[in-house]
């Protein structure tokens, strides 16, 4: 065993004792186990958005995007920033809801403002459809990570393997509180491990950070701004906009707004938070020291940047604490996703089959759905394949289509009707499903149109088919009530049944 | 009403670049855009605290 291994080994021992630290003293209700009692406090609140947002996307892909791609990599950066200025405004009305009416999954959210299980179901599909893809990811990058830091000694199969018992057995033990408390180690480490990286290899290759970019400059001018054609600055301003709507979006993002002691605490959260953007300053100068240090990565191995580069300047005992602050960042949202997808699945699908199920029996069917979950990511990442791929870039379009109807729940004056939400996020889901296997931009789809309306990221056209067709069948649904005497259902029921 | 301020940073973030896309002059040691674009992620940060200080629905609930 290598030094390399000693580190990582350590890193997967250190989750799996905090994750199942974490329950001490509690009985584990679903209330519990989902939404840790509502009873968190800011820090908590901001390891747990912190932790899902830091994946291994960001250590792998960030690095990768930015070594690969150059200025559009920026986008990532901009999106969480606005993303948590929204938050601050957004989540207070959720939360309040949430707490008020005994919530514990986003499903839930849309079952009670529309009055419809039926539409619990189907936003539950569509959480599922994007969080299994984005676990594969996860699992997939945890792979990654293993193979490259351990030099080779685990096969990535083996690693997957590991990594996806390890999150099972404290999802399974300790719920929520499982991943917010390794989130501490995976966030300290994270930070450390990428401002230091990201400090010392342009110092060390080139002397500090202006030499680095002139550098680049030279040999790929332009590469590290907008270009002025595809990733142009409509494409940018376009994505950073409709990603900052989806973000909130995702199952598991949303349900963590659930664990809040209070609104004070998102909003104090909404102040950190972007602050917090800035560690990705960090990982895209790792990536962009890489460029001219570890050249010719082509297409999926832009990834390995990051450790390609690491491999190259360090002795194996410092790849190996990267490699162990990778494999956290994988664990930690892998957890959270798992319980997510869990409780939907459980919560919003099982219970509405079996609607006699109390709160004991659904937790023990999330639970037993936990592993049942990973099994099908650990199938999916060892088949490889590109569905997934496809899947996956569909996923932040796909949780965006339930962004409509959820910000017109909030306000006082309600017209949507729940045939109105369930129609526009059907249509709006199967319009980014065709435009993504077909591949399709604005400019393939209107070549006619001006340059810059055809460089507008392709999601815009799902999610305004989606309002339009909100709008349409709202008001058609509320027409035809009228017409037939029909007494239009009251949405929303002030107070939880018994 | 100092919740106004939020819509700030979606100005610099998403109008900004039509105007700095741009890799010179070098600030801080970063190409133009990047250290704009961090620049406006200390000033978010700044202005979501002066909202956050005085905005009356944090009085309310302090415990």
């Amino acid at each position: 065993m290598n030094a390399a291994l000693l580190g990582i080994a350590a890193a997967a021992l250190l989750a799996l004792g905090l994750g199942f630290l974490a329950r001490r003293g509690r009985q584990m209700g679903l209330e519990q186990w989902t939404v840790a009692g509502r009873s968190f406090g800011a820090p908590l609140v901001f390891l747990l958005m912190a932790g899902e947002i830091y994946t291994t996307f960001t250590f792998l892909g960030g690095s990768g995007f930015a070594y690969g791609r150059g200025g559009p990599v920026y986008y990532i950066l901009c999106y969480a920033t606005l993303a948590y200025v929204t938050s601050y405004f957004l989540l207070p009305p959720i939360w309040r809801y949430a707490t008020e009416n005994g919530l514990y999954s986003q499903p839930d959210f849309f079952v009670r403002k529309y009055d419809s299980p039926m539409l619990g179901v189907v936003v539950s599909l569509v959480g599922i459809v994007a969080l299994i893809p984005y676990l594969v990811l996860q699992f997939k990058g945890l792979g990654i990570i293993v193979e490259a830091a351990g030099y080779g000694a685990i096969s990535s199969t083996a690693a997957v393997w590991i990594g996806a018992a390890v999150a099972t057995a404290y999802v399974m033990v300790s719920g929520v509180r499982g991943s917010a408390w390794t989130a501490v180690a995976k966030d300290t480490m994270i930070l450390l491990v990428v401002v230091f990286l990201g400090i010392y290899f342009p110092l060390h290759y080139y002397g500090g950070l202006e030499p680095m970019f002139a550098a680049i400059e030279q040999a790929k001018p332009g590469f590290t701004v907008l270009p002025a054609r595809g990733e142009s600055v409509w494409w940018f301003s376009s994505t950073v906009l409709l990603t900052a709507l989806g973000f909130y979006m995702w199952p598991h993002t949303f349900g963590s707004i659930y664990t809040a002691r209070n609104t004070r605490v998102i909003r104090q959260n909404a102040v950190v938070l972007p602050l917090y953007q800035l560690i990705l300053l960090f990982v895209f100068l790792v990536g962009f020291a890489a460029i001219l240090q570890v050249p010719d990565l082509k297409g999926q191995e832009v990834d390995l940047a990051l450790f390609k580069l690491s491999v190259k300047t360090f002795d194996p005992w410092l790849v190996g604490v990267i490699g162990a602050a990778g494999v956290l960042t994988a664990l930690v949202p892998g957890s959270m996703i798992l319980m997510a997808a869990a409780t939907l699945l459980a919560n919003n699908i099982y219970r509405m089959v079996h609607r006699s199920a109390g709160d004991t029996r659904v937790l023990t069917i999330a639970k037993l759905l936990v592993p049942v979950v990973a099994l099908v990511a650990i199938y999916f990442t060892l088949q490889g394949g590109q569905t997934i791929v496809a899947l996956l870039l569909m996923g932040y379009s796909l949780v965006t289509q339930l962004f409509p109807s959820l910000v017109l729940s909030l306000g006082r004056n309600r017209w949507v009707t729940r045939e109105g939400a369930a129609a526009g996020i059907i249509t709006g889901v199967v319009t980014v499903a065709a435009t993504s296997l077909m591949h399709a931009t604005i400019g393939t789809l209107f070549p006619s149109l001006p340059v810059a309306i055809k460089e507008l990221n392709v999601g815009i056209i799902a999610l305004g088919v989606n309002v339009l067709v909100l709008v349409v069948v709202s008001l058609g649904t509320k027409f035809v009530a009228a017409r037939h005497g029909l007494p239009v259902k009251a949405l929303d029921p002030p107070s939880r049944p018994a | 009403m100092v919740r106004w301020l939020a819509l700030l940073p979606f100005l610099g973030m998403l109008v900004g670049p039509f105007f700095l896309n741009r890799v010179t002059p070098y600030a801080l040691g970063m190409p133009f855009l990047l250290a704009w674009f961090v620049a406006w992620i200390l000033l978010t940060a700044a202005i979501m605290a002066v909202i956050f200080r005085f905005d009356p629905a944090n009085r309310e609930e302090r415990e």
